[in-house]
């Protein structure tokens, strides 16, 4: 595949993974914040190249994960209902809330399915006009426009019976977050190359600059993380604390424009609550008052919802990078990727899974090249 | 009501669908429905008019509730599989091949040559016939091309909305030539792992028709029945360990079975095994990963280092083994866990997953 | 969140009224929405996102990062093959039995 596989050529891999350890001198913790990313990195084992003193923390940049857990009861609660098609990515299926997830509802009846675009949601309405398809808007800043444009569509040709149920979250408001937790040890960021391709990253010059951390717009194959973590270490080497796109190929400053006005139009900002972590004020979107027609928040009555977040689940502290999975009393014992308790079980790179399947403990196995 | 189909050393005019008209009296149910299950005449009707046509014999008159078999040797192997495919058809076979190829290829899996299958269909009331009539020619097809004869089998009807259109179970039964002991305890550090061909052919074959996820592709399902290739891989290895079909959850399962059962380390190196290109373009669009997508043509060889080259060839020189590759080893270390050596030289441990992969946008 | 593969851009269209594209991502073929590239042209490579087109490929931003890397970190050695990293498998994880 073009311009995919050229970006895994192993041999290259190891020439930048050579670069990095001749370049470090000392400790360094940086934070991907993008699930993508960490999944290019659990699955291609890009830190095992790394020299030890460079510690990746994986960040809370998985929708699966963040996801507010009174979200996710809603949703159940709008699946179970029996004129309802539910369609949802795949990643949320089995994502636990109060006492069940989507998997559990469909075997209990509920009409769940999965979709590979929104697009497709709104196809469902069209042919099933008998059903209230219901689509489970979740993402990020990369997925929020592909969200809009099929409310906007559905909009537009009066699709009565489409609506949305949206937890948007951002990314600048998590990082700047991130930065004032008194427990932060992240020093630099790798910024999530395709949210970016979406939004630009003029957002991030003021973070650099008031937390004074190396932010790097990066990709997500090998070579382009590895470079992503070479430009970053190089700043952090030189008490730099600058923004750099190392994804030039797809990133440019200002984004992608038309996607950026059509957010504008069908989003509006709102505080969102991040699973684990708390409210982050203006870390997320909502429909807008012109959609509000559309809103499945507004057209199935799930204000009654109350959650109860396992009173053992620190997905939140792991999320931050403030613990390790395995400092977790539940790892391991009651929260399992069979019956997680938390987001961070669940996701294939949530944290907790990944040091689960991949037997993972503290500090990584380091390989030195001979 | 059971029926046993006679054995006839000819096989019956290969039917050919395109020409295939509904014969009187199916004609006049254009759709199953709950009388067929009945054990009466409508029954009686589906199995003299399509059934017996279709998978072998020609006789009503010798239906019997069982069939009995005379089998050369004392070491039988039996196997049942059932098959719940959506969507019925599919680009490279319907549920009808899958049903043969399956059953047939667990067999072959213990070193067997497969001898019989039974079927079992239970029918939804409403199936049109004409689905019927195409999955029931495919089994009979692939059990003639396997060279497996069809002897006994059931029909049941089930009412509309309790079935999924139709659902199959075959089970088989082969014979394992004196000496033969394939399984997963035998394996040994230093063994090598062979696969016979691309892999996830078959899953995606599937993905591609699955609505909300089609894409346009020339992938077909690998569907096929394998004993022929087991039996030249193991005249050319005959120390072969372990054989493994990577159905459901793919050559990581598969794998992550023999390392446990055998309690030895596995590594596969990741690039040596072969993709299609546009299986790895679709693997790559869902988030799928390739060693966990089904497949339905191929085998797993794990065999003593001494033998791997012959056991290659003996593979490529098959129809079925053309793209065989060597992908991987037994080793002391990690016992019980299967480890991928990743592009970039890298390791990643490879589990099994919990439950069906879906496609994912993070 | 971020997913999002290469294609080509085999043919344009439109679809209830919304732009699409057919795109060749390397032996399959998929449509998606092309809304959010108002100005690409057939030939043109997308990343898609969810049946989503939402970035250009910029080639010779591309090849300039692949010569990039081609040129890096001139070794002692030679590298003919992907090394093969010494590898200690991870002591086995305290997961309690």
């Amino acid at each position: 595949m073009k311009y995919l596989e050229e970006f895994r050529d192993g041999e290259i891999a190891q020439r930048i993974a050579a670069e990095i350890r001749q370049i470090t001198t000392r400790p360094w913790a940086i934070m991907e914040v993008c699930g993508g990313q960490t999944h290019s990195i659990l699955r291609n084992g890009i830190d095992q190249l790394l020299p030890p003193e460079i510690e990746l923390i994986h960040g809370p940049g998985c929708p699966v994960c963040v996801t507010p857990l009174e979200m996710i009861d809603k949703a159940l609660a709008i699946a179970a209902r029996p004129e309802v098609t539910f369609c949802s990515f795949g990643d949320m299926l089995r994502v636990p809330g109060t006492d069940r997830d989507l998997f559990r509802v469909k075997s209990e009846g509920g009409d769940v399915r999965v979709v590979y675009s929104p697009l497709d949601a709104v196809a469902l309405a069209r042919k099933h006009p008998e059903k209230q398809v219901v689509f489970f808007g979740i993402g990020f800043e990369t997925t929020a426009p592909a969200n809009a444009m099929a409310v906007h569509v559905a909009r537009r040709e009066g699709l009565r019976n489409f609506s949305m149920l949206v937890s948007h979250v951002l990314v600048p408001p998590a990082i700047d977050a991130i930065m004032r937790s008194p427990t932060n040890r992240v020093q630099a960021f790798l910024a999530a190359g395709h949210v970016c391709s979406v939004m630009g990253f003029w957002q991030y010059p003021p973070l650099a600059t008031q937390h004074r951390v190396p932010i790097v717009i990066t990709g997500f194959e090998p070579l382009d993380v590895l470079e992503g973590i070479r430009r970053t270490v190089r700043q952090l080497e030189a008490g730099d604390a600058r923004v750099e796109n190392a994804y030039e190929r797809v990133v440019t400053f200002d984004g992608n424009a038309p996607a950026q006005a059509l957010l504008e139009e069908v989003f509006a900002e709102t505080d969102r609550a991040w699973r684990g972590i708390g409210v982050i004020p203006k870390s997320g979107w909502r429909l807008s008052d012109a959609y509000a027609d559309y809103d499945a928040e507004h057209r199935f009555d799930v204000r009654d919802i109350r959650t109860v977040e396992s009173p053992r689940c620190r997905a939140g502290e792991v999320l931050q990078g403030s613990i390790k999975p395995t400092e977790c009393e539940a790892f391991g014992r009651e929260c399992t990727p069979r019956a997680p308790l938390g987001a961070t079980m669940v996701s294939s790179e949530g944290a907790c899974a990944a040091y689960f399947n991949y037997g993972r403990v503290v500090q990584l196995e380091r390989v030195v090249s001979a | 009501m059971s029926a046993v189909l006679p054995e006839t050393t000819a096989p019956a005019v290969t039917p050919s669908f395109d020409a295939w008209t509904c014969p009187m009296p199916l004609r006049d149910y254009p759709t199953i429905v709950l009388g067929h299950g009945g054990g009466g005449q409508l029954s009686a009707e589906l199995v003299e008019h399509l059934f017996l046509p279709a998978l072998g014999g020609a006789d009503p008159a010798a239906l019997a509730d069982s069939a009995v078999l005379t089998l050369p040797g004392s070491r039988i192997a039996y196997s049942t599989d059932s098959f719940v495919v959506r969507p019925l058809i599919f680009p490279g076979g319907s549920i009808g091949t899958l049903a043969v190829h399956g059953t047939v290829n667990d067999l072959a899996m213990s070193g067997a040559t497969p001898i019989a299958l039974s079927v079992g269909f239970i029918l939804e009331e409403g199936l049109p016939m004409a689905t019927l009539a195409r999955i029931v020619h495919d089994l009979g097809a692939a059990a003639r091309e396997a060279g497996v004869r069809i002897v006994t089998g059931d029909t049941k009807v089930v009412e509309r909305g309790h079935g999924d259109g139709i659902y199959i179970n075959t089970s088989g039964i082969g014979v394992v030539p004196p000496g033969r002991e394939i399984g997963p305890t035998r394996v040994s550090v230093g063994d090598v792992i062979l696969v016979s061909g691309t892999i996830g052919d078959h899953g995606m074959a599937i993905m591609s028709q699955r609505e909300g996820l089609e894409f346009e592709t020339t992938i077909q399902s690998d569907s096929a029945a394998l004993h022929t290739l087991v039996g030249a891989l193991l005249d050319a290895a005959p120390g072969t360990r372990a054989l493994r079909d990577p159905t459901r959850g793919g050559v990581a399962s598969s794998l992550n079975e023999i390392a446990r059962a055998s309690n030895i380390g596995l590594v596969v190196r990741e690039e040596a095994v072969p993709v299609r290109p546009a299986v790895r373009a679709a693997c790559e669009l869902l988030g799928l990963d390739p060693f966990f997508v089904a497949n339905e043509g191929k085998l797993l060889a794990i065999v003593p280092a001494a033998e791997a080259t012959a056991a290659l060839a003996a593979m490529h020189a098959h129809p079925l083994g053309r793209d065989a590759a060597i992908i991987g080893e037994a080793v002391d270390s990690h016992p019980g866990m299967l480890v991928g050596r990743t592009g970039i030289g890298a390791r990643r441990v490879i589990t099994m997953q919990i439950g069906e992969q879906l496609p994912r946008i993070c | 969140m971020c997913l999002a593969v290469p294609g080509r851009i085999a043919e344009i269209f439109e679809d209830h009224g919304t732009r699409m594209a057919r795109l060749d991502f390397g032996g399959i073929h998929k449509t998606v929405c092309l809304a959010y590239l108002p100005d690409a042209v057939v030939g043109d490579y997308a990343i898609v996102h969810v049946g989503f087109a939402i970035s250009r490929i910029d080639e010779a931003s591309a090849q300039e990062t692949l010569r990039h890397f081609r040129e890096l970190g001139i070794l002692e050695e030679e590298l003919g093959e992907v090394a093969d990293h010494e590898y200690a498998p991870p002591p086995p994880c305290p997961i309690p039995s």
